[in-house]
């Protein structure tokens, strides 16, 4: 007598779900993130869901008015039906903004920054240079590349005047 | 609130018919600068170069310079 007045109450398709999270591994939980979300993108301009979920009772009856003829609507309504589905336009979404010149400040910013870190390291990190870098080998070397004609067609040697001994002018 | 509808079809095609005859245009462009500004000069370098060049002589001046191992100059 108690049990039939309490599943009555309880409703019988309540009575499986419960015996279901007893017995079974329940409900799962569902994340936030696995819902669908609303977002304003240029590429996918329908989002899953509605702007305004949560509609007040003046959206609702304007709800109501647009299941009618849409020739009835006002274009304030329009207008308002269009926010509530959506958070920004087209237009709006799509404007730039100044950050560029925060991005392209910064980038300098790093250029120096890396340009003083470099000029400490030529300072106190590295070594000498190579002896073949020193002037009196670095004049052998030319005078070898020139001895042997290198690219004497349309590059270096090609510069040299071997009669007068001289770079061409 | 009587915007114009804007165009829902032939996007991509639109864009090719204007960007296809310039990009031709524009590779003829550089392919002929690229060939008449620096290929034939190299050619009438090379040209200028041979024709008047003596071997034997180029050989005995790099010799007597010193930068041959197989044959030093005629001095040593």
């Amino acid at each position: 007598m108690l049990a039939a007045r309490a599943l009555r109450l309880v409703g019988r398709r309540a009575i499986s779900t419960s015996v279901c999270v007893r017995g079974g591994h329940g409900v799962a939980k569902v994340d936030d993130y696995a819902l669908p979300a609303y977002f304003d993108r240029r590429e996918n301009p329908l989002p899953e869901i509605r702007y305004v979920q949560d509609l007040s009772s003046e959206q609702k009856s304007l709800k109501e008015k647009e299941k009618g003829s849409w020739a009835t609507l006002s274009n304030e309504e329009k207008i308002a039906l269009y926010r509530i589905s959506f958070k920004q336009s087209f237009a709006e979404m799509n404007q730039g903004s100044a950050q560029w010149k925060s991005v392209v400040a910064g980038m300098f910013f790093f250029f120096g920054l890396t340009g003083l870190v470099v000029l400490w390291q030529r300072k106190f990190v590295y070594g000498p240079v190579p002896h073949t870098f020193e002037k009196e080998w670095k004049e052998k070397e030319l005078q070898r590349m020139l001895d042997m004609r290198v690219n004497p067609v349309e590059g270096f040697s090609s510069q040299w005047d071997y009669e007068n001994k001289q770079w061409k002018k | 609130m009587s915007l114009v509808k804007p165009a829902m079809r032939g996007l991509l095609g639109k864009r090719l018919r204007f960007h296809l005859p310039i990009a031709f245009a524009l590779s003829l462009v550089a392919a002929a600068g690229f060939k008449y500004m620096v290929t034939e000069p190299r050619k009438q370098a090379y040209a200028e170069f041979y024709r008047n060049y003596d071997a034997a002589k180029e050989f005995n001046n790099m010799r007597e310079a010193g930068i041959f191992e197989s044959v030093r100059p005629s001095g040593e």
